[in-house]
């Protein structure tokens, strides 16, 4: 009876969560633009008419640059944090760590409107490239966790196994590190890109006038008429999500795992 | 010159001396252990050989080459680590032919060598395993044919068996010491494990606190030990406070409390003495008899090991019980101590 009881409750839960998510994809398919029910009929206008609006399209480009740039340069702060952290006994990690975290803790809407005021004191134009510099604040601490979990798996002796046997430095991490560590960067580069992607605070107050597509999608919420269009678009970001996040997992997964068998000294 | 010598090398970590001014000489072709309670300093002085710590002062030469300031990565030595450090994102074949790729040879005798080496380590056919599918002596295996592989003049092994179970490490210490005799190669052992450094090494270096307490053959080290640490590390011992009551020719008398007066042989000492001079006599359990001697005891407790059983005899007015192993007959009643005053080991007494 209890086990019916917690079926029933994470059936409800499961539906809570993903049910509103395919309304995206099923009324973008819906020949009416009110979105209710019943539907209507079966079109894929909406779709056409998002491939023929430059301004979304542009937008859609806007924040795959600024996601793309994000995620390469956190993950490599991140990167180098992460070794840092977990390679050298350094005065003052935990003090940098909880700084570098900082920012998952200020509400994205008071950290946007802080960097905005910083920018206008010192005359810094607004572009796509604060939107990443904004990005880089709240990516960087995510592609720090991943990467410091990867690192602590890492055995330190097999730098130096490699070394032994003759690699110097640059060739160890080329033949060793970089293999060892390609999971968590890749993991960490998806999970950057992603939170950079959806972001829309920071983006809304740092973007200037070249909008990312989620404050491009909050700007077109004024016209009803434009509202099938951006299920569309949600629609296909939603299917690419889903795509990334399933890729992440099975790479994160499918990568080396730390030696378990090693008994360290 | 010696093969292998280490020079007045020092190693500090901040305020703490790891390695104390240590002077070693390794004969080519030896194998040598550094055998010592962790924190001895043993690791540090054998990473210092690899080149993966920098002394702070002294020489480290191999084969007549200074060493300071030569990378690890281009000195004549290959480790096995005691995690193994097997690359896990390799097969066994790409493990052990990792040192190989640069050396410029054709592919078909980078195989013949790699596939030589797996034999010589009894791992024919394994060389498409991957890390994760081997078991804990395998592994050893891999580590070591990954090392010997690049032909080193010194084969630097750390803790190398202490990962694995009793009967596998009393069989690799056999294929270990064999290995070592038909390649000629010069292993370094370090071992805290007092069995495999007797049972594999020709010579063996006792540490302690950062210092090298005595250098010998396994059977030197056990049966003329020069100090009390030494003594007291290497296998079982009774320890007897005494003092030199007269020195005539090759025969020394000491007064040994309980024990009554004592002959001693003269060589047994290694250090001088004058009479009146207080030392410490030692024997080893097995060298002590429990019937026919001159000190009255009682068995306290008795164990039964099969080949052998050991005995704590109690001896009145000493707190500590005498440790004496025999493969006799189990005694009944009171026992008479006795031993041949050719065992004693004497050494000098320490405040």
């Amino acid at each position: 009876m209890k086990n019916r009881w917690l079926l029933v409750y994470a059936a409800a839960y499961l539906a809570f969560l993903y049910l509103p998510v395919l309304f995206l994809p099923l009324f973008s398919f819906n020949a009416s633009q009110y979105i209710a029910f019943p539907l209507t009929g079966f079109t894929t206008q909406w779709y056409t008419a998002l491939f023929a609006d430059t301004a979304m399209l542009q937008a859609l480009s806007n924040s795959l640059k600024v996601g793309v740039v994000t995620a390469i340069l956190s993950t490599l702060l991140g990167l180098l944090a992460a070794k840092a952290v977990t390679q050298y006994r350094l005065k003052g990690t935990g003090t940098a760590l909880g700084f570098i975290g900082l920012p998952l803790f200020i509400p994205d809407v008071v950290l946007g409107i802080a960097l905005l005021l910083l920018l206008a004191a010192i005359g810094f134009p607004l572009s796509l490239a604060t939107v990443v510099l904004g990005h880089l604040c709240l990516c960087t601490p995510f592609a720090l966790a991943v990467l410091i979990a990867r690192f602590e798996g890492f055995d330190r002796s097999l730098e130096e196994a490699s070394a032994d046997l003759g690699e110097n430095g640059w060739m160890t991490f080329w033949r060793v590190t970089f293999p060892l560590m390609l999971p968590g960067i890749t993991a960490s580069l998806l999970l950057t890109f992603i939170t950079s992607f959806d972001e829309f605070l920071i983006a809304y107050f740092l973007s200037g006038t070249d909008a990312t597509l989620p404050v491009f999608f909050w700007s077109q919420l004024r016209f009803p008429a434009r509202l099938p269009v951006v299920l569309a678009l949600g629609a296909l970001i939603l299917l690419a999500s889903v795509v990334l996040v399933v890729l992440a997992e099975v790479v994160r997964n499918r990568g080396v795992a730390p030696d378990k068998k090693t008994i360290g000294a | 010159m010696s093969f292998l010598s280490v020079t007045r090398v020092i190693k500090r970590f901040g305020d703490v001396e790891a390695v104390k001014a240590v002077d070693l000489e390794v004969p080519r072709g030896a194998f040598f252990a550094l055998l010592g309670p962790s924190g001895c300093g043993k690791t540090t002085l054998l990473r210092m050989i690899a080149g993966f710590e920098q002394p702070d002062d002294g020489v480290i030469a191999i084969d007549g080459v200074a060493m300071n300031g030569v990378p690890a990565h281009q000195r004549p030595t290959n480790m096995v680590f005691q995690s193994y450090a097997i690359f896990p994102h390799l097969n066994v074949f790409n493990n052990v032919a990792y040192g190989l790729r640069r050396d410029g040879l054709g592919k078909d005798a980078l195989r013949a060598r790699v596939e030589a080496m797996l034999a010589t380590v009894r791992l024919e056919g394994m060389g498409a395993r991957r890390a994760d599918q081997l078991s804990g002596g395998q592994r050893q295996r891999v580590a070591l044919a990954r090392a010997l592989v690049k032909q080193p003049k010194i084969l630097l092994l750390d803790e190398p068996l202490g990962a694995l179970d009793k009967r596998l490490r009393e069989q690799m210490q056999v294929e270990l010491r064999a290995l070592q005799k038909s390649l000629g190669i010069t292993f370094l052992l370090v071992t805290h494990d007092q069995e495999e450094a007797l049972s594999m090494a020709d010579h063996i270096a006792v540490m302690n606190g950062g210092r090298i307490l005595q250098i010998a053959s396994p059977r030197d080290l056990y049966e003329r030990p020069n100090c009390r640490e030494v003594a007291d590390f290497i296998g079982e011992i009774n320890f007897f406070h005494a003092s030199v009551k007269e020195i005539a020719g090759d025969n020394v008398t000491c007064n040994a409390g309980l024990l009554g007066i004592v002959p001693v042989p003269r060589r047994a000492f290694g250090f001088a003495i004058a009479a009146g001079d207080h030392v410490l006599l030692a024997l080893r359990p097995e060298r002590i008899t429990l019937s026919g001697g001159t000190v009255a005891g009682e068995i306290a407790a008795a164990s039964f090991l099969g080949e052998r059983s050991h005995y704590h005899a109690r001896i009145a007015g000493r707190s500590e019980p005498v440790f004496v192993a025999s493969s006799g007959p189990a005694p009944k009643g009171p026992v008479m101590l006795g031993w041949n005053p050719a065992d004693v080991i004497a050494l000098p007494f320490v405040e």
